[in-house]
């Protein structure tokens, strides 16, 4: 039986890899029995698309613009390769 | 065929929108506002643009490949904070266990999903500051991971360090922001 500890780990390696059928095995009989690792399996997803939005916030927040004089810094730049 | 003029206009038309691309990836507005001069200088060398797709499109794809390149940087630039500690496997995690690693010292909650627009907005406001909390670099690969997904073993290649290393860092940025989440998300 994996530890709490081995448990979470095989959770966040099955983000980055594809994980051996033995530690399928290993980590879906963890979690039938661990209701801790089965609510950090949902922390993790619920983290992904955290991150996802989080990052799409950003982008659509028009208050959020280039500085002017950074307009003008790459404006100078461009002239100066023409 | 790309012209200074067009260039100009694209800086105005599309200049805060790729600043913004850039600065939510990166999350510094130095390196973003460097990105953004990098892609418009590539633009003008560029002879690639040929309207098929919109101007904001294929500059953005150009903008991705200077974020990545940046985010490699930060990654292989920062001080080694704590690296040894980073990378040890046996021992990444052991602070959120007990004694003998079976159980967790504070068991995971249930968290509810944001719900409602303000919510969200207080949920990615506390994402925000618990990313500040991670040491730079495991906030960088995290980023590049989660929210660029680049290939795992490609970041291992570029960045010349082993899947286990790459695995054992992920595994302590997400067991950090975790707590962090749990924390102040569920203890308003």
């Amino acid at each position: 039986m994996l530890s709490c500890k081995q448990a979470s780990k095989l959770l966040s390696q099955s983000l980055d890899r594809k994980l051996s059928w033995k530690e399928r095995l290993a980590l879906r009989f963890h979690l039938l029995l661990c209701d801790m690792c089965t609510r950090f399996a949902k922390q993790l997803k619920i983290m992904q698309k955290a991150m996802q939005d989080w990052v799409s916030a950003s982008e659509q927040d028009e208050s959020i613009q280039l500085s002017q004089a950074a307009k003008v810094r790459i404006a100078e730049k461009i002239a100066s390769k023409q | 065929m790309t012209t200074t003029a067009n260039v100009n206009d694209w800086l105005n038309d599309h200049g805060d929108y790729l600043y913004r691309f850039a600065l939510a990836r990166l999350r510094d507005p130095v390196q973003a506002e460097d990105a953004v001069q990098e892609t418009m200088l590539a633009a003008i060398q560029s002879k690639s643009f040929t309207g098929q797709s919109s101007p904001r499109t294929w500059l953005v794809g150009i903008l991705k490949h200077k974020i990545i390149d940046t985010i490699r940087q930060q990654i292989r630039e920062r001080p080694t904070e704590d690296l040894a500690e980073d990378l040890s496997e046996d021992t990444a995690g052991d602070e959120y266990f007990d004694e003998d690693n079976r159980h967790w010292n504070d068991a995971p909650q249930a968290w509810g999903v944001p719900d409602g627009a303000l919510e969200q907005k207080q949920f990615l406001v506390i994402l925000q500051s618990c990313m500040d909390k991670l040491p730079k670099k495991l906030a960088s690969l995290f980023m590049l991971r989660e929210v660029i997904e680049e290939d795992n073993e490609k970041i291992c290649k570029d960045l010349e360090i082993t899947t286990t290393n790459a695995w054992v860092m992920l595994y302590r940025a997400r067991m950090g922001l975790r707590q962090c989440l749990e924390l102040h998300w569920l203890g308003r």
